[in-house]
């Protein structure tokens, strides 16, 4: 459902990413772990549609409406509503835009693009409260300013929370255990979970092997350089944590 | 040699072409009327005039010829942040009224079908069957007001919502006392003007004890071309009394500029409240800074009473020239001044707005809230004092003035002056520029939003605290506003 072919990513004249090729399936939970300044993030932003990368070579292919796209044609709008999703590791701050107005526009422009009816406040309201109670969020998120003095957990909840929302097909997770204590992580991590089905796929980004311990991968894949060296199953994480990147790329 | 000229300027198609164009300023139409308008210029004879027509009393005429003689002896004021030509004051007519309009407004229901259909384009719909709920309309075109609805409904509460003609002639005894009471003619340049040549306005009167059952509004339309608009509004909310005001107003696009210059009077006794609030959307003239309302307006509450209490609340998003500083007096003891404001101005807008508390009596306090966009190449302005003289023991001021710049070509200023000769007093005051990032405006595109609704979430959080001040139905349309206004802005 998602194949990433010899892509390459420049920004400011510096190549950063040097041809990767990543094919993820429906169903399925690949990992990419390496070391800082590999790449890992750039990946993610450039299949969000971030116009600040400038792709030269290769594509993203994805599944819209049984055919296969070429997802760097479309706006970022485009791809989040056709069910791509990246959890940032830096939520950006909007003051003054209240949680629910925020979360309901967005959930509704999905809706209105599959040309379904939007939500009302009232249901929305109440949609939004299950599905913070599935983060173990407090009500009290409702009526805050989105990621305003937010602490770093709580950032990072409220990022699984907006994947809850809106349902995604496919979603990225930019390091979303840094920062995170264990308690915080493992909530996060039950919340991704319990969203995983046969129908969506999950791309988790991560420096470390211990968010792998609850978010179990089917694939790891490891960045360095902007190429994947190494690809296998999930017990590479644990080489990876053994090794070190320098290990195991010396090997 | 003053005969009323008739007025036939646009044919239908040219009305066609008129909306047309302006799609993004959708009430930009013109409507093709019979209007009395008297000839151009300005002099004693048009004050008389002017007072012929509305058939005003000896002491009205004095008044307005004292203004007038007053305003001779004044200069244009040139301190506001503005670039703009010389104003040719003999070059607009004073007067200009829909002639089945004449002889004073009548019952809302024997309103010319033409002006009923002219407001109900503006959404403002004037018959008994259509009226807006829980809102008493009165409706001005060009000089005069054209009718006022719900009036029976209002009247078996006390309260007299009228048109200021109205006022004149049926309440002498309260226009005589409190008109120039808070904003006297010799005041500026403007409310000088305003007091010589004012044609018409609201008058509302709320009586001890009464919390208004509704909303009280008018709606300011200018049509004709070469005239200007000069309205006077009067509101006394007697002792224990509570009233919400609500004010708009729109304009036809023309390539010319016109002269809106009007003067509003507030009066709160004890423990009354005054809620004004205005979305105002006067034609803001075209990209390259062609045509709009020039928007010369003096606004002043005086809290008299104790614990009386005058809130502001506007939406300034409209006009090519906006000065403008809606102001409390905070004479009785612990009486409350606010103002909330957003200012947006696009193309080649130019806004120099705020505020100025000045605080009289013991214990009173107020509330400075600004904020400010600027697009295109306009330039927007903040303007505001805070004065506390040596009797306000324990006067407490909160002053925020926030900025927001998007694009490069546009330019924001805060000018507060603050003045304190008490020392009890206690100032707070905060200030921010910020612009819409680009990080901001990705995150939500990343959540399905496309660049027009990332944009105006952005700001609508940034005037949140302004637009919930407004009443439900005017926030709604405050948004929308802002969302057309920035339509194209970001990109």
């Amino acid at each position: 459902m998602f194949e990433i072919k010899n892509l390459h990513v420049k920004i400011n004249d510096t190549e950063i990413l040097k041809g990767i090729d990543l094919t993820v399936n429906t169903g399925e939970v690949h990992a990419i772990m390496g070391p800082t300044g590999s790449g890992k993030s750039t990946l993610a932003k450039v299949i969000a549609g971030d116009p600040a990368y400038e792709v030269t070579e290769g594509g993203i292919f994805y599944e819209v409406n049984f055919k296969k796209v070429n997802i760097l044609d479309l706006e970022p709008e485009e791809r989040a509503r056709e069910g791509i999703f990246l959890a940032f590791q830096y939520p950006v701050e909007l003051p003054g835009v209240g949680m629910s107005s925020f979360l309901r526009s967005a959930f509704n422009a999905v809706c209105r693009h599959h040309g379904a009816e939007e939500m009302d406040p009232i249901d929305f309201d109440e949609y939004l409260r299950k599905k913070m109670k599935l983060l173990d969020m407090d009500e009290k998120f409702i009526g805050r300013p989105v990621n305003v003095d937010f602490s770093g957990g709580e950032k990072k909840r409220n990022e699984i929370l907006q994947m809850a929302i809106l349902n995604p097909r496919f979603s990225v997770l930019d390091e979303t255990d840094s920062g995170l204590d264990v308690d915080s992580m493992r909530v996060v991590a039950d919340g991704v979970n319990r969203l995983k089905s046969k129908n969506n796929a999950t791309l988790v980004i991560t420096h470390y092997q211990r968010l792998l311990n609850y978010i179990v991968p089917d694939f790891v894949h490891v960045l360095v350089d902007g190429r994947i060296v190494r690809s296998s199953g999930k017990e590479l994480a644990l080489e990876v944590e053994d090794k070190g990147y320098d290990g195991l790329i010396k090997k | 040699m003053h005969k009323p000229e008739e007025t036939k300027i646009l044919n239908e198609k040219t009305i066609e072409e008129n909306i047309l164009t302006s799609r993004d300023y959708k009430y930009g139409f013109y409507t093709d009327i019979e209007t009395d308008r008297i000839p151009k210029g300005l002099g004693e004879e048009t004050v008389h005039l002017i007072c012929d027509k509305k058939k005003e009393p000896d002491w009205m005429r004095e008044w307005r010829l004292k203004a007038y003689r007053h305003w001779k002896t004044m200069t244009e004021p040139h301190w506001p942040n503005f670039k703009y030509g010389p104003i040719d004051y003999q070059a607009v007519s004073y007067y200009s009224a829909p002639r089945k309009a004449r002889g004073g407004p009548q019952s809302i229901d024997q309103v010319d079908p033409e002006l009923r259909k002219a407001f109900e384009k503006l959404g403002i719909p004037l018959g008994e069957q259509k009226r807006l709920t829980g809102v008493a309309v009165d409706a001005v075109f060009d000089s005069v007001s054209v009718g006022t609805t719900h009036q029976t409904e209002l009247a078996k509460h006390g309260v007299i919502f009228c048109s200021m003609t109205e006022a004149i002639r049926n309440h002498a005894d309260l226009v005589r006392k409190y008109m120039g009471s808070v904003v006297p003619y010799t005041d500026n340049f403007f409310a000088a003007l305003n007091a010589a040549v004012f044609s018409d306005g609201s008058f509302c009167y709320i009586p001890q004890g009464v919390k208004c059952p509704l909303e009280l509004s008018t709606y300011f339309r200018i049509n004709a071309a070469e005239s200007g608009q000069f309205e006077r509004t009067l509101i006394v909310a007697e002792e224990g009394s509570y009233v919400s005001y609500l004010e708009g107003c729109t304009a036809p696009m023309r390539d010319e500029n016109q002269l809106h210059a009007a003067v509003v009077e507030l009066v709160a006794m004890n423990d009354a409240q005054i809620k004004y609030s205005t979305v105002q959307n006067w034609y803001s003239g075209d990209t390259e800074g062609r045509g709009g309302i020039y928007n010369f307006v003096t606004k002043r509450g005086k809290c008299l009473g104790r614990r009386s209490k005058i809130s502001w609340t506007q939406v300034e998003a409209g006009a090519a020239i906006t000065w403008k500083y809606p102001s409390c007096i905070l004479q009785g003891d612990e009486s409350v001044g606010e103002f909330y404001s957003v200012a947006l101005t696009n193309n080649r807008m130019q806004a120099d707005t705020g505020t100025k508390m000045i605080h009289i009596g013991k214990k009173t306090s107020s509330t400075i809230i600004s904020k400010g966009i600027s697009t295109g190449e306009s330039n927007n302005n903040y303007r505001g004092m805070v004065k506390i003289l040596p009797s306000a023991d324990g006067a407490r001021n909160f002053s925020q003035c926030d900025s927001m710049l998007v694009g490069n070509k546009c330019s924001a200023n805060t000018f507060p002056y603050i003045e304190v000769r008490n020392s009890t007093a206690v100032m707070e005051h905060e200030a921010s520029t910020s612009k819409i990032s680009a990080e901001q405006v990705f995150y939500l595109k990343s959540r399905g939003l496309d660049m027009e609704e990332a944009v105006s979430l952005i700001i609508n959080g940034f005037c949140k605290e302004v637009f919930k001040e407004l009443p439900m139905e005017f926030a709604v349309e405050a948004v929308r506003l802002l969302e057309m206004k920035l339509e194209g802005s970001v990109g």
